[in-house]
């Protein structure tokens, strides 16, 4: 398309941040730069930055719309740290995102919307443009706006509507700076704008406006930039955000386990997408009844488990604090049912967009008695469809609630996904019992595993109650028996525990013994992996273990701890799986590192932390 | 299944009684109640294995137990959650819940309206004895205003709920009111409850003889029921009074009692009783009425027909089986944006 392009350098990898006003259509502008990248071959991850309002005053820093992609030749494990380009549709975008941007990183700005009004709505005395403070960057400045409207001149629309499509000037540039095609932007505008094929056509000549400008001006065109395609495994990929790949787990664990799909749910930031999501897909059976409060979301999900289905109810910090006298109901009434908790920074309302691992104690222990739950934890977007999956197989074939903990960020985050085939996931057998067995009792258990048994009503034969008051073991009969009291819940905690035998043993990202081992669990993953990696590159002696089973924990946890010279444990909180682990393993000594922020863990901060953790004597 | 039929004209109430003791206090109302549904049980034409009776906390919602069903005892206040996602579930269920003043009024208030406006067909069954029993004598949110009890030692200071009103305010298409020591009318009633398609509610006026001793006897007793009691059936006229010589007429907007044989009145006069009137004023005022005024109107005063939840949710899931592409989650994988590697 274009001759003068000097110099193409080739990136292992980068992080492009776009920044606008709530209405400027970043998300999308993100989206479709993902989409390109797919069709580049990248590997990437995504993250999009909502302000907390659905409409927060325009131009202000509290109405700033975020979306980051981070992609790459390598493997990509996060949404990136800092960005190497920010985009910045106005003042406030760029006053709010500037802390995110490397030094010497790219910024490009629209320079029509730095009037007087919108600086000053956005907080800056003096021009950022003018002013010296972005010396250490490399400025592009662009009179987006105008030359918007100046592409689509002759097409007679209002240029109201045109300078709505301002973003796509902005990718046209992206699209120069990383030489992408256009093929996938166009597809999407022929079928989003079908019925009007003049709104096709303007968004094509904005997009290709955009491209042209930065082909013209030297400080883009002297030097673009190529990420090869990363080496992913041969098969077919799409795109994917954890809230989604969640919500298709249970799916695919309901067609697995011939159990139709029940969610009962009340909304709540940031799991609501999940209950939408399953919402859709009424085609493959599931049934959603979107609750009047998160009580009985949870309950119906029980009630909904006695009656056969495979129930599940979602909710994020605060709605699991209201579930908790449920969860103990299933723990008793040894009913399968998967709670998903889509952690955010808490406590109480907390801050609902923002991200943190502060759920795991209420969802080890928050529980009125000794109840047991099983806890497991997904460590990034497209895995959640895995995880959501194997909760869903233990909570049925275990016949136990089990709580599965993802995050904000892995919820709204999006991954390069590998799709699997059904046929590939193991089965799901959960213990239902056949009409008029003679043999039955309610609380008769498995002589293995100690469930007991599904006996849903309807079937012949079967009749029995239960409820929230101690059983008798074996028949199930109301008891106050002090004895069997106490073996039952032996027997509850048992059950749990023997789940270990049917989890996978823990892996190890490195040598099995060194210096320092990294624990890690959850969301963090990707930040992680990447800090242990780049030590282990500079010849550092450190692993990391990176757990999704919390509770019961995998069988080798101790053996693997015992081989590293120290421990440690950085957590977006202050402390909780570190707690758990010294409660577990009281011989060893267990290091910790918190960040409190509702922000991530950056992959330069852990690398320093590691580093002095490795220097000490 | 042949089988099934004769098994269930064949079924007694011997096929419903469980084996466990029944350790409701001696003379409360519960095991008159409990002796009713027995009879009914095996007369509704359903399998015994369809039966699901499920409860919340109190001294009612002990009642699964006493009933040889699937039974779910859950916890306080969230029985309507939990029959809900039993019934949506599995539609061809027969799902009854059992509830009281407490379990259903104050801790489960939120769930039972969202019952009642999602018209799932649930039967329950709200024992109404105006007191917290099984906690031992703390005030409800339907004990008379000024009440006296443990919580309330200068007497109660709170509005209290009248079931019915509530209930039909909150869209229910289904309200009656019995009373414990009259079987006859119980078991009438919760037939008919049964086979209406939408939540049915019955309030079942319950004497907790320990904490709230005769609390129903001015419409209860012996010596006064004749003339604070009417039993109203549906095209009926609203006759009550020992010698049925009172009538309930409406006179502007509200409702009037009258003699039969004076002031001119005679019985083409008196209200025809339409329990299907989708409007909801005449309900109201049928289920406030009370001494010393009034009769208290017993019998189905609401039954309307209405589209249930669950079936509007098969329906729903029907038309997308038939018509979403998505019929499997290979599909559902392989759909949208994908490329190769």
């Amino acid at each position: 398309m274009t001759t003068k392009r000097q110099k193409v350098v080739e990136l292992e990898n980068v992080v492009v941040r776009f920044a606008g006003d709530s209405g400027d259509g970043i998300q999308l502008t993100g989206a479709l730069f993902s989409e390109a990248a797919a069709v580049a071959g990248n590997d990437f991850a995504t993250f999009p930055d909502y302000p907390a309002e659905i409409r927060a005053p325009q131009g202000t820093v509290a109405g700033v719309s975020g979306f980051q992609i981070h992609f790459g030749h390598k493997e990509i494990f996060t949404s990136g740290d800092l960005a190497d380009v920010l985009v910045a549709m106005n003042p406030a975008p760029l006053k709010k995102n500037l802390l995110w941007v490397k030094k010497g990183g790219t910024i490009i700005v629209d320079t029509e919307t730095f009037n007087e009004k919108a600086l000053e709505k956005a907080g800056y005395k003096s021009n950022p443009l003018t002013d010296g403070s972005l010396s250490e960057y490399n400025v592009i400045k662009a009179p987006i706006s105008s030359m918007t409207k100046k592409s689509c001149e002759d097409l007679g629309l209002d240029s109201k509507m045109i300078l709505k499509s301002r973003n796509m000037f902005a990718l046209g540039i992206m699209f120069f700076v990383f030489n992408r095609e256009f093929s996938s932007a166009d597809e999407y505008f022929e079928k989003k704008f079908k019925a009007n094929p003049l709104v096709v056509e303007s968004n094509k000549r904005i997009l290709r406006a955009g491209y042209n400008f930065a082909d013209t001006i030297e400080a883009l065109s002297a030097i673009t930039y190529k990420v090869e395609p990363a080496a992913l495994s041969k098969g077919k990929y799409r795109n994917i955000t954890g809230n989604v790949a969640t919500a298709w787990g249970l799916l695919a664990a309901a067609e697995k386990s011939g159990r139709k799909l029940f969610l009962g749910s009340y909304p709540i930031t940031p799991a609501t997408e999940i209950l939408q999501e399953l919402s859709l897909h009424k085609s493959l059976g599931a049934k959603v009844l979107q609750a009047e409060d998160e009580i009985a979301g949870i309950v119906s999900a029980i009630g909904a488990s006695f009656a056969g289905s495979f129930a599940v109810t979602t909710t994020s910090g605060p709605g699991l604090s209201l579930k908790t006298e449920a969860i103990g109901l299933a723990v008793m009434t040894e009913l399968p049912i998967v709670i998903v908790d889509v952690q955010r920074a808490g406590p109480s309302t907390g801050m609902p967009t923002k991200s943190e691992q502060a759920d795991l104690l209420q969802a080890l222990f928050g529980r009125n008695g000794e109840a047991p739950c099983v806890v497991i934890a997904a460590s990034s977007s497209s895995n959640c469809f895995y995880y959501a999956f194997e909760a869903a197989k233990i909570a049925m074939e275990h016949m136990t609630p089990v709580i599965l903990l993802t995050d904000g960020y892995l919820a709204n985050g999006s991954e390069v996904f590998k799709i699997p085939n059904m046929a590939d996931l193991p089965a799901i057998t959960p213990p239902i019992v056949e009409a008029e067995d003679p043999v039955y009792r309610p609380y008769l258990r498995d002589p293995v595993k100690l469930n007991r048994s599904w006996a849903i009503p309807g079937t012949l034969g079967l009749r029995h109650r239960i409820g929230g008051l101690e059983k008798e073991n074996i028949s199930g009969n109301v008891s106050h028996d002090p004895e069997n009291h106490q073996i039952m819940c032996e027997f509850r905690a048992e059950k749990v525990r023997r789940i270990a035998d049917y989890i996978k043993p823990q892996t190890l990202f490195g040598e099995d013994s060194g210096d320092l081992l990294v624990v890690s669990w959850g969301g963090t993953f990707g930040v992680m992996i990447e800090a242990v990696k780049e030590l282990q590159e500079s010849g550092k002696k450190i692993s990391l273990a990176h757990f999704h089973n919390i509770d019961p924990l995998p069988k080798n946890t101790e053996e693997i701890f015992g081989r590293f010279r120290k421990i440690i444990v950085p957590e977006l909180n202050l402390g909780q799986f570190v707690l758990y682990l010294r409660m577990n393993f009281q011989k060893f000594t267990f290091l910790q590192y918190n960040k409190i922020q509702g922000l991530p863990f950056m992959v330069r901060e852990l690398v320093d932390k590691f580093n002095e953790i490795l220097e000490e004597q | 299944m042949a089988s099934d039929i004769q098994d269930i004209t064949a079924l007694t109430k011997d096929d419903f009684v469980s084996d466990q003791m029944v350790k409701w206090c001696p003379g409360c109302g519960d095991h008159a109640i409990l002796s009713s549904f027995l009879k009914v049980l095996p007369e509704l034409g359903i399998r015994k294995q369809d039966v699901v009776v499920v409860s919340g906390i109190g001294c009612s919602s002990r009642f699964p137990y006493y009933v040889k069903t699937y039974g779910f005892h859950g916890i306080h206040g969230r029985a309507a959650a939990l029959a809900s996602g039993i019934k949506i579930s599995n539609p061809n269920l027969h799902v009854w819940m059992i509830t009281g003043d407490g379990d259903s009024l104050a801790i489960g208030g939120n769930h039972f309206i969202h019952l009642l406006r999602r018209n799932i067909d649930i039967n329950v069954m709200l024992f109404n004895n105006k007191i917290y029993g099984l906690t031992k004598g703390q005030y409800s949110p339907t004990t008379p205003a000024g009440k006296r009890t443990k919580t309330s030692p200068q007497g109660t200071i709170e509005h209290p709920f009248n079931v019915g009103e509530l209930a039909i305010g909150a869209q229910g298409t289904f309200f009656a009111r019995a009373v414990d020591n009259n079987p006859k009318m119980m078991s009438e009633i919760m037939m008919e409850a049964a086979s209406h398609k939408g939540t049915s509610l019955i309030e079942i006026l319950q004497n907790c003889v320990i904490f709230f001793n005769n609390v129903h006897a001015e419409v209860a007793a012996k010596e006064s029921k004749d003339e604070n009691q009417i039993f109203l059936h549906h095209g009926e006229p609203m006759i009550f009074g020992k010698d049925r010589d009172k009538g309930l007429i409406l006179r502007g907007t509200s409702l009037e009692v009258v003699t039969i044989g004076k002031n001119g009145i005679s019985e083409k006069d008196i209200l025809i009783h339409d329990k299907h009137q989708r409007d909801t004023g005449i309900h109201v005022m049928l289920a406030k009425m009370g001494p010393p005024v009034f009769p208290m109107a017993f019998g189905v005063i609401r039954s309307v027909i209405d589209f249930t939840f669950e079936s509007k949710m098969e329906q729903v899931i029907r038309a997308e089986m038939e018509t979403n592409p998505i019929k499997s989650v290979d599909h559902l994988l392989n759909s949208g944006k994908t490329w190769e590697i």
